[in-house]
């Protein structure tokens, strides 16, 4: 049976990785780093957790290529659209921003 | 049922390419990866408002990351126990097996619990779907969806582990479970991994 010559990798030490990991996600925030820079160690940190998870825990190391490609395919998907989303969102603010009215600001919260 | 279980593998290439283990495996990959989609619009819906709004409160400063940090840890902790399951299922010990998908789900819902009692504690001092004290609505609108998206997916979990816990005492070979106990742990480290980007993007960032 395929079944049986499944390797099973060392899950602990995986767990390990996940927990530093995530210490060092809450570490960060309260780095003097300025906010963007935060924000990209945050993302390169959850993209690394979320691989390790994948690769490991959901066996995607042991798979075919095909299927890391399947795996693969939301992470693009989300990642065009939030280039898609932003010069909309953008062209939102840009307009609703100069007028500074507290007005303004109190119906945009309705 | 075997009779037409068999007459069908008769009909159909018995193995897939992709996953020779099972169809069912792909199936899930299939289902995970439409799954992923939904999510990855929520999260990048999210970050393109938040990127353009004025207003948008500091989350962590509003949610606090206590409770939130021990519930992801608490989420890791399930999905070591779920490889943990199918690894005494390969080694032919279906008692702990059981007890090791037991521990998963119990793990499952003490987080929705947590998250239930997160989200009383965050209504009443303000923060609603509608508006909220700090700023920007549409703070509280993606919180509630985006966790609750998820709080659904963990809660779904839990019911499926429990149904497998059934399979797995039923049938009497260890082996026989182990590629369903398998599609399971996916649907699971699935949910785990959404969590670690729900927690970075909605809580840390």
């Amino acid at each position: 049976m395929a079944d049986a010559g499944h390797k099973h990798p060392n899950y602990m030490a995986i767990f390990w990785w996940l927990a530093i990991l995530t210490v060092i996600e809450l570490a960060v925030i309260f780095t003097p780093l300025g906010k963007f820079t935060i924000g990209v160690l945050l993302c390169a940190l959850a993209v690394t957790k979320a691989a390790l998870v994948a690769m490991y825990f959901m066996h995607l190391r042991f798979e075919t290529r095909t299927l890391g490609l399947i795996a693969l395919t939301p992470l693009t998907i989300a990642t065009f659209l939030v280039f898609v989303l932003l010069p909309d969102g953008f062209a939102v603010a840009k307009k609703t921003d100069p007028s500074r009215k507290p007005a303004v600001t109190e119906s945009a919260k309705h | 049922m075997s009779q037409v279980a068999s007459m069908h593998s008769a009909v159909e290439p018995a193995e897939t390419p992709l996953t020779p283990e099972s169809w069912g495996k792909l199936g899930m990959w299939i289902f995970l990866a439409g799954d992923a989609v939904g999510f990855g619009v929520l999260l990048a819906s999210y970050g393109a408002m938040r990127a353009t709004s004025a207003d948008w409160p500091n989350p962590y400063a509003v949610l606090g990351i206590n409770l939130t940090a021990f519930m992801t840890f608490l989420l890791i902790c399930s999905s070591v126990t779920m490889v943990k399951a199918l690894e005494w299922l390969s080694r032919g010990d279906r008692n702990k097996a059981r007890w090791f998908l037991f521990f998963t789900a119990l793990g499952g819902a003490i987080f929705v619990s947590l998250q239930a009692f997160e989200w009383t504690h965050l209504i009443e001092r303000g923060l609603h779907a509608s508006g909220n004290p700090w700023g920007a609505t549409l703070f509280g609108t993606s919180f509630f969806i985006v966790t609750g998206f998820h709080g659904l997916h963990v809660t779904a979990g839990v019911i499926y582990l429990l149904a497998i816990i059934r399979v797995v005492s039923r049938r009497p070979e260890a082996m026989a479970s182990y590629n369903i106990t398998e599609i399971t742990g996916l649907y699971w480290h699935f949910v785990d991994l959404v969590w670690i980007m729900v927690f970075t993007f909605l809580y840390l960032i």
